[in-house]
């Protein structure tokens, strides 16, 4: 069970390789954690993440196909049949090119199967068994370029919209479950995914991204942006005229 | 969903359940039980994720709550009889504010109540609940006569603290069981004797820890109800100032001058978007509590929700912290121990985390026989934080440490926050608790929120 100082006890990371999972694993890790489940695809971080955290808690490592939503099912009953979940992180994503997207449809096709369809099909098991279990939260990393199609990245872009839009509504649906969700928008994160863009305005690490996970999970948000400013800023840039959104070095 | 009760009508609802602190909200479907015979139907059929009974929700953390599973309100189980000796026969149900004026009209009191009224029978001895005379009376579970239980099999046993031949040990794991034994039907337990309605209360204000906790000693002896306030905000060397009172039932004579209690609650606090209890706020509101008591005022009388339950005269006063909450920090050492009083009198002082409510009593012995019973002979110090509070965590985590260290225990029902390793270091009785459940409930029907988070 989570604490009254929203520490959870036992977590579930779905992407548990990616920068921003592990930082988030870090942050909310202390004496309360006691279950670490890691799914992800097999590779040497996934090791890597697993016995840095050995020593910790009782650790469990899992494959994940994030494409693979026939696959999810099975995953997430066996894992919540094995214990409770207090917090589940969905945290996989691919960020591609959108250059190379417009020319090659397919690799935007699987691009929205893992970052959309996929972690739709996560966010939507997750929840069922989070209302059955009366309590939990459920944390999915979506972006701020989900909030406003931008000429260099909106496919990216679309498939955040997408994710962040489904986690909202699964908000209000969990409403009075004992179970939440809480959305995370990040703008520019430097990881090894952006290692080769120029850092946008507001760039932050994984690091203040969980951060603000944690400062969210402890103030039982629903939204949380990192860094904190960028709220204000998409508010602003929701607004901004079409025909000069258009002309902004976005 | 099937019911597994014998009609449909039985009241149901899937409700968010939080404790007194009002942190970690869980749903349940909570059942109002009509009888005996709805709560043997609960526990026989029990869904994936079982059973808990919970009283008047007045545990501070997660005790009273079970997530995704059944819980039990048996409210209902109301009934209440003053035998000749004074004993009570009450129901799981009755809260004790019900008896308080029942037993007052006949000269007799509650043996033991905690710091407010508002909880039940069954809850006082789930909690095996202590008050300002522990030093001298023990704590509830020490009154009790017989619990009428419904264990997780469905049977209605009457077990007997103590007594082999009537599931003694099943009584006394029951007291201070945090409700995890089985579910408790009925109560009866002894009283003691009031010969008026007032107290006779004596009220001593000391500028420091030292001189507070000597005089605290010395009344062990002389008074039967002892208990003071500490200023949580005070440092350096009026780290510890505080506000004695002790007291005694009153006799006949002085009983008509002390002020009658008021009816209900005198105010009430509505719900808040946020805590008005701040650093700047608590700061002024401890120093003039500090000073507003008189440097020694001795044989007043007062009346008995004035001396045992002030706090019940604010309705909802949980909600002073805000929606999202506050903890109960309470610990007990033993004497030898007595610094970890300081220490944590002094982490608090330093730290953001401004206390409401600072309290300090004295301790007599433990009731060694109950295994999650809390008391041990000593000193105990209870603390009201926001959840909020940065560095809490931490500074939680570290008083654990500490509280270990010198050989006390955390309290069960005030506990939100503890970890599993802080619990079976502090209650030496916990792998008795585990055999007992085992023996009584191998299929863990009977579960909580608590029993979760801290593998009881």
């Amino acid at each position: 069970m989570t604490d009254a100082l929203e520490r959870p006890a036992s977590v579930l990371v779905l992407g548990a390789t990616s920068e921003i999972a592990r930082s988030v694993v870090r942050a909310v890790h202390g004496p309360a954690l006691r279950r670490l489940v890691l799914a992800a695809r097999p590779s040497a971080e996934r090791g890597e993440v697993a016995a840095a955290f050995a020593d910790v808690a009782d650790v469990e490592v899992l494959d994940l196909d994030a494409a693979d939503t026939v696959s999810h099912a099975a995953l997430l009953d066996g894992v919540f049949s094995r214990g409770d979940v207090d917090l589940v992180l969905v945290a996989f994503g691919v960020l591609g090119d959108q250059a190379e997207f417009e020319d090659d449809v397919d690799a935007a096709v699987d691009a929205a199967q893992v970052n959309y369809v996929g972690a739709l099909s996560v966010c939507l098991r997750a929840a069922q068994r989070l209302r059955e279990q009366g309590s939990g939260v459920l944390v999915v990393v979506s972006s701020v370029a989900g909030m406003r199609a931008r000429r260099s990245n909106f496919v990216y872009g679309s498939t955040k919209a997408g994710i962040d839009a489904l986690a909202t509504g699964l908000s209000y649906a969990l409403e009075g479950s004992g179970a939440r969700v809480m959305v995370v928008r990040p703008g520019f994160v430097r990881t090894a995914m952006t290692a080769h863009l120029d850092p946008a305005p507001l760039a932050v690490g994984p690091d203040e991204v969980a951060e603000a996970v944690v400062r969210g999970l402890r103030r039982r948000s629903t939204v949380v942006y990192a860094p904190a400013a960028l709220r204000l800023v998409m508010t602003a840039l929701q607004h901004v005229p079409r025909p000069m959104f258009r002309r902004l070095p976005l | 969903m099937s019911s597994p009760f014998r009609e449909v009508d039985v009241p149901v609802d899937d409700r968010l359940l939080t404790g007194w602190g009002r942190t970690m909200p869980s749903r349940a479907r909570v059942v109002r039980v009509r009888d005996v015979d709805d709560v043997v139907a609960a526990l026989t059929s029990p869904g994936p994720r079982g059973v808990l009974v919970r009283g008047a929700g007045r545990s501070y953390g997660d005790a009273a709550q079970n997530a995704g599973g059944t819980v039990l309100d048996l409210r209902a189980l109301d009934g209440v009889e003053v035998l000749d000796d004074g004993d009570v026969v009450a129901g799981a149900g009755v809260l004790l504010a019900a008896l308080v004026p029942l037993l007052l009209a006949r000269g007799r009191f509650l043996p033991v109540t905690p710091g407010t009224r508002f909880v039940t029978v069954a809850g006082a001895v789930a909690a095996d609940v202590h008050g300002k005379n522990h030093h001298r009376d023990g704590s509830f579970g020490d009154h009790v006569r017989w619990i009428d239980l419904v264990t997780a099999d469905g049977r209605l046993r009457r077990t007997v603290p103590g007594d082999p031949d009537h599931d003694g040990d099943l009584a006394d794991a029951t007291i201070g069981g945090m409700g995890l034994t089985g579910a408790i039907v009925a109560v009866r337990f002894a009283t003691i004797a009031a010969p008026s309605t007032a107290m006779s209360v004596d009220t001593l204000r000391y500028d420091d820890l030292d001189s507070l906790m000597a005089a605290m000693v010395e009344s062990d002896a002389t008074h039967r109800y002892s208990v003071a306030w500490v200023d949580g905000m005070a440092r350096g060397a009026r780290l510890g100032r505080g506000v004695l009172t002790r007291g005694d039932h009153a006799d006949r004579e002085a009983a008509h001058t002390a002020v009658p209690d008021p009816e209900g609650p005198r105010v009430a606090v509505p719900p808040l978007p946020f805590g008005v209890l701040t650093r700047t706020t608590l700061s002024a509101f401890n120093a003039a509590w500090f000073r507003r008591a008189p440097r020694r005022r001795e044989a007043e009388p007062q009346a008995v929700a004035r001396f045992f339950y002030p706090l019940d005269g604010i309705g909802g006063w949980n909600r002073l912290y805000g929606p999202r909450g506050f903890l109960q920090y309470q610990f007990a050492v033993p004497d030898r121990s007595v610094e970890v009083v300081r220490l944590a009198l002094e982490r608090f002082a330093g730290l953001r985390a401004p206390s409401f409510l600072s309290v300090l009593k004295r301790f007599g012995p433990a009731r060694a026989t109950s295994p999650l019973s809390f008391p041990l002979a000593g000193w105990t110090l209870a603390l009201d934080l926001p959840v909020g509070a940065p560095g809490l965590a931490a500074a939680l985590d570290e008083l654990d440490g500490l509280v270990l260290a010198g050989g006390g225990r955390i309290y069960l029902a005030k506990d939100s926050r503890a970890v599993p390793a802080t619990i079976a270091a502090g209650y030496a009785g916990l792998p008795r608790f585990r055999d007992m459940r085992d023996r009584v409930d191998p299929h863990r029907i009977l579960v909580s929120d608590l029993s979760r988070r801290l593998d009881l």
